[in-house]
């Protein structure tokens, strides 16, 4: 196959097969040199972006959501085109008729759907209730006609909870680069290849749920095209132009985003593609480098107006409208050369142009190798803006090459190659209680697993205790797995992501990616039965309900082995104990220790431990000890997180640091410098991700009491960056009293 | 004992004021001075703080190699006052310059020229050397101490010429007057191993810790400095 919109790029297998990767290698060119080149936004930028402002402001004037379709089921090609302002928008695309109008997915739950419009004020269309109520099952109505009791009593206490289960999974990334560089009808023919291949004569289940998935794949294909040709876009063809790149990607991404509410819709890893067909127009004369930064701006502005309708619940989970439109830039690739080109530098730029926001969620995959400049471009930026991520490329390529992206916060996967099985987290802190309590829970004093042998004598006894923490864990992996199984299997069947699929290889490795909540509060807690006496205080039932603490002992975020230890075993063992339960489509176990924002409400629904932790209190979010625990200051902290196994948490670990711009260094440089260190050190000591925040706890106080000061205040939480005004005011105290490293 | 255990107030793996590139802190408990913007009063008793041998701490600092290393950063002994504890002081010192770190001190630097101070210098690479007034008499009224001992610190690594960074904290009103800042620029010119000189605004953030301890506040009523007053300053000064 050769087109001529591939005309002045290195030829390759990338021709005749999918290959992005390839095309990449053979075209593009690593940009070692500083951020002068850069552009500014332009007058048509500037005036575009100021509507998309005054829609944000409509917004939140509206209670949060500006409108809701509430009559057509979202899909690839369900609604008319929309524009913010046609005459100004160099790319094109909106998820319904109008910008930030949110659509309906009553696929993955119908009452989810009915809730979200509820608590917005709106109502959905009647007819739309008697289908999806009647007629069509939904994935949550599958996932609650197999659940077992055990699961259900162990997701009502909150023992396991923000399963996917009533809303979309998400945290799958379709490579929609593949749209741009070779239009859909070459990707059609080689899924009607695929479909070929498995006219098998011995026609298994498994055969023939594959053949249903390129059907399904083949038709959302097809309704991607009719919806860019709507937009008057043949993207049945490769892309020609940088711009029509954008566009073409961008199609890609918005077909996904109309098929599927997931929990995380990511972007992938486009930088650096898009940059080659930058050079191209470039060369031949047809672009400048200020168009370039426009088109740029104008995608990135279209990626900030994604929206989903979702639930107060959760809301309170993962506050601030998140997407996770993730974009992982920079790295390094096999052969030496890094991946950073002027266009990474173009995409980060646009927390200039047009100011810091959550989304997308710019990613650095750092490696020790990365160009100087950029090191210190990016550290220049979260000093500024505190809207970026860092994750360790050194560790990541190992396993995952050089053409990986972050799905989500942290989960690293294979650009259309690999998905995962979201499974968000188990209260690893409620089960060491229920391990102390035979399986009741602290706060009602319900059996809710089967009984085991409580906690006797006065005193805690550390072997005993972590021989029935070692039980319940056991327990806690079970059930965990067969929640996770129940609804991958649904999802599957009546939720599928047929487009983002569509974006994938035939063969994908699948992840069921576990995690965990809790581990400070675990840790600590067993560290203090071990180094410490603590004593059980038992309510009139003989309940352990509270704990008192004679002596001190060694606190995890101190780089102190003795402590530490404990963490790295329980990752260790936890995962080892998941692994000993089949999974759904035998996708491989895999674990991450993170929170989001999830932190608080684990925190709220938990009750005294035995490290001191009072009852609804908050976790420390992700990987992070419990705020006011660390008290050696920022590298230990690291040191400590970097100590948590990689090989046992390949999903991920999170950690959020904050710090004042006084305590980061007393110049601009300096500070610079510092963090660039920082991340470097950070790194080779093997930590994975770290999110970069830096501000004065005054201002955060400031924006609490006056929200309207500002509107694009954004700081990192536990794997994605957030309005701070957007925050509920339990999240934003957290946040708050959360350790901001500072020294007076 | 008292060469191989010093007694510790509190440990900075982060820090990155006090010396050049990123440096690991080790603040030590005790300080003779009476300083009354002092804005760590806890660290003042001698008799407080956790011990912690030489060994130990040394092996802790190997611990963050990786961040100090490449930042050209190194190890700095702060307090409280460092050589309140000579010998564990020159220990400490001695072996961190063994295993390849860069030293650096944070002293007031009013003591005596004694062969184990003298030592100490040698192995630090670095002296962080903060002139508390450069007049006598407000000297001794600001910190309670004379700071004649504290000039003659500053000739004799002037003499060896040994690196030194020169501290001042801006109080408005109190060490900001224009002749004592003409004194203080005729003293820094007239030594030669001034690398830098540093003006450190005070500010009171540290006045509940005196709350806390039981004791007054001794600058109530003192405003902070503020970005103009140490502007004033540098310009008095002359440097940038």
């Amino acid at each position: 196959m050769k087109f001529e919109a591939w005309e002045g790029f290195e030829a390759g297998d990338w021709q005749k097969e999918v290959d992005v990767r390839d095309f990449i290698g053979r075209n593009y060119l690593p940009y070692e040199g500083d951020d002068s080149f850069l552009a500014g936004a332009t007058e048509k930028t500037i005036k575009l972006w100021n509507e998309v402002l005054e829609l944000y402001k409509k917004e939140r004037e509206n209670g949060g959501v500006l409108d809701v379709d509430l009559k057509t089921p979202s899909a690839v090609n369900a609604y008319a085109p929309g524009y913010i302002d046609k005459t100004l928008e160099e790319i094109v695309g909106l998820q319904t008729d109008a910008p930030l109008k949110r659509a309906i997915m009553p696929a993955g739950g119908i009452k989810i759907v009915e809730k979200s419009c509820a608590s917005y004020g709106y109502q959905i269309d009647p007819e739309i209730n008697t289908i999806y109520n009647k007629y069509r099952k939904t994935h949550n109505d599958g996932v609650f006609s197999v659940y077992t009791p055990d699961v259900r009593a162990a997701r009502s206490s909150h023992l396991i909870t923000g399963l996917p289960d009533g809303y979309g999974r998400g945290r799958i990334i379709g490579d929609y680069r593949r749209i741009a560089l070779y239009g859909v009808d070459f990707l059609i023919e080689k899924k009607k290849i695929d479909l070929n291949i498995l006219d098998t004569d011995v026609f298994t289940d498994t055969v023939i749920r594959q053949r249903e998935e390129i059907s399904e794949q083949i038709k959302a294909l097809n309704d991607l095209k009719a919806m860019a040709l709507a937009y008057g876009f043949d993207i049945s063809v490769p892309a020609t132009t940088a711009k029509e790149a954008v566009q073409w990607t961008y199609f890609g991404y918005l077909g996904a985003i109309k098929d599927q509410n997931g929990a995380a819709m990511s972007l992938g890893r486009v930088s650096t593609f898009l940059d080659i067909y930058f050079e191209r127009d470039f060369k031949s004369g047809l672009l400048t480098e200020i168009q370039a930064q426009e088109l740029m701006d104008h995608f990135v502005m279209k990626l900030r107006l994604v929206r989903f309708l979702r639930a107060p619940e959760y809301n309170e989970l993962f506050s601030g409208d998140p997407v996770w439109v993730t974009e992982s830039i920079g790295g390094m690739g096999i052969d030496g050369r890094t991946l950073v080109t002027k266009n990474s530098y173009r995409m980060l730029n646009t927390l200039q142009t047009l100011g810091p926001a959550p989304e997308p969620n710019l990613t650095i995959l750092w490696s020790d190798r990365l160009p100087e400049n950029f090191k210190k471009f990016t550290s220049k930026l979260s000093i500024k803006t505190s809207s970026i991520q860092y994750e360790n490329d050194d560790l990541m390529r190992n396993s995952l090459g050089d053409d990986y992206a972050i799905a989500c916060c942290v989960s690293g996967m294979r650009v259309g190659k690999q998905m995962q099985f979201f499974g968000a987290r188990a209260n690893l802190a409620k089960t060491l209680l229920y391990a102390i309590n035979g399986g009741k829970d602290e706060n009602s004093g319900k059996q809710i697993t089967p009984k085991f042998e409580p906690v006797t004598g006065e005193y805690l006894d550390y072997s005993d205790v972590m021989n029935k923490f070692d039980v319940m864990m056991d327990y806690v992996a079970k059930i965990y797995i067969k929640a996770l199984n129940a609804i991958h299997y649904m999802h599957d069947k009546y939720a599928y992501e047929a487009l983002e699929m569509a974006l994938h290889d035939q063969e994908i490795l699948r992840t069921m990616a576990c995690g965990i909540a809790g581990l400070s509060v675990a840790v600590d807690s067993l560290s203090a039965i071990k180094y410490a006496k603590v004593k059980a205080i038992r309510n009139e039932t003989g309940l352990i309900t509270d704990y008192i603490i004679e002596g001190d002992f060694p606190k995890y975020g101190n780089d102190d082995n003795r402590v530490d230890e404990i963490a790295v075993d329980i990752v260790k063992t936890f995962l080892r104990k998941l692994k000993k339960y089949p999974t759904y489509r035998n996708a491989k176990h895999t674990l991450s220790i993170l929170t989001i924002t999830s932190n608080v409400v684990y925190g709220k629904n938990t009750g005294n431990t035995p490290d001191g932790r009072k009852s609804g209190e908050p976790f420390g979010p992700g990987a992070n000890p419990l705020h006011g625990r660390d008290v050696s200051g920022s590298l230990a902290v690291l040191n400590t997180i970097a100590k948590l196994p990689y090989d046992y948490s390949e999903d991920g670990i999170s950690y959020t640091f904050a710090i004042s711009p006084s305590t980061l260094g007393k110049d601009e440089d300096s500070k610079i410098n510092n963090l660039v260190h920082l991340l470097d050190g950070y790194f080779k000591q093997t930590g994975h991700h770290v999110n970069i925040n830096v501000f004065d706890k005054k201002l955060l106080m400031d924006a609490m009491d006056h929200p309207e000061k500002y509107p694009q205040l954004t700081i990192r939480v536990s794997g994605y960056a957030v309005k701070f005004i957007q925050l509920t005011r339990e999240q934003q105290l957290d946040v708050i009293h959360r350790t901001i490293q500072d020294r007076i | 004992m008292e060469d191989n255990f010093g007694r510790i107030h509190s440990i900075e793996s982060f820090g990155t004021v006090d010396g050049p590139g990123i440096r690991y802190v080790i603040f030590l408990q005790g300080c003779s001075l009476k300083c009354k913007y002092c804005h760590n009063r806890d660290t003042w008793n001698c008799d407080g703080g956790t011990l912690k041998s030489v060994d130990e701490l040394v092996q802790n600092v190997q611990n963050f190699k990786n961040y100090i290393l490449p930042s050209n950063g190194g190890v700095t002994i702060s307090g409280g006052e460092p050589l309140l504890q000579p010998l564990f002081v020159k220990n400490l010192l001695k072996k961190l310059k063994e295993e390849g770190f860069h030293t650096a001190i944070d002293t007031s630097g009013m003591f005596s020229l004694t062969p184990d101070i003298k030592e100490i210098i040698d192995y630090t690479d670095l002296v962080l050397l903060d002139i508390k007034h450069i007049n006598n008499k407000k000297c001794i009224e600001l910190v309670g101490t004379s700071n004649e001992k504290e000039l003659e610190f500053a000739k004799y690594l002037n003499r060896i010429n040994k690196p030194l960074w020169i501290r001042q904290v801006i109080i408005p009103g109190i060490t900001d007057n224009e002749t004592d800042l003409n004194e203080l620029k005729k003293f820094i010119s007239s030594l030669k191993n001034v690398q830098k000189v540093e003006l450190l605004p005070y500010h009171s953030l540290g006045k509940f810790k005196w709350e806390d301890l039981g004791y007054e506040y001794q600058l109530n009523g003192v405003p902070d400095a503020t970005i103009k007053d140490v502007k004033r300053a540098k310009e008095l000064l002359g440097i940038n």
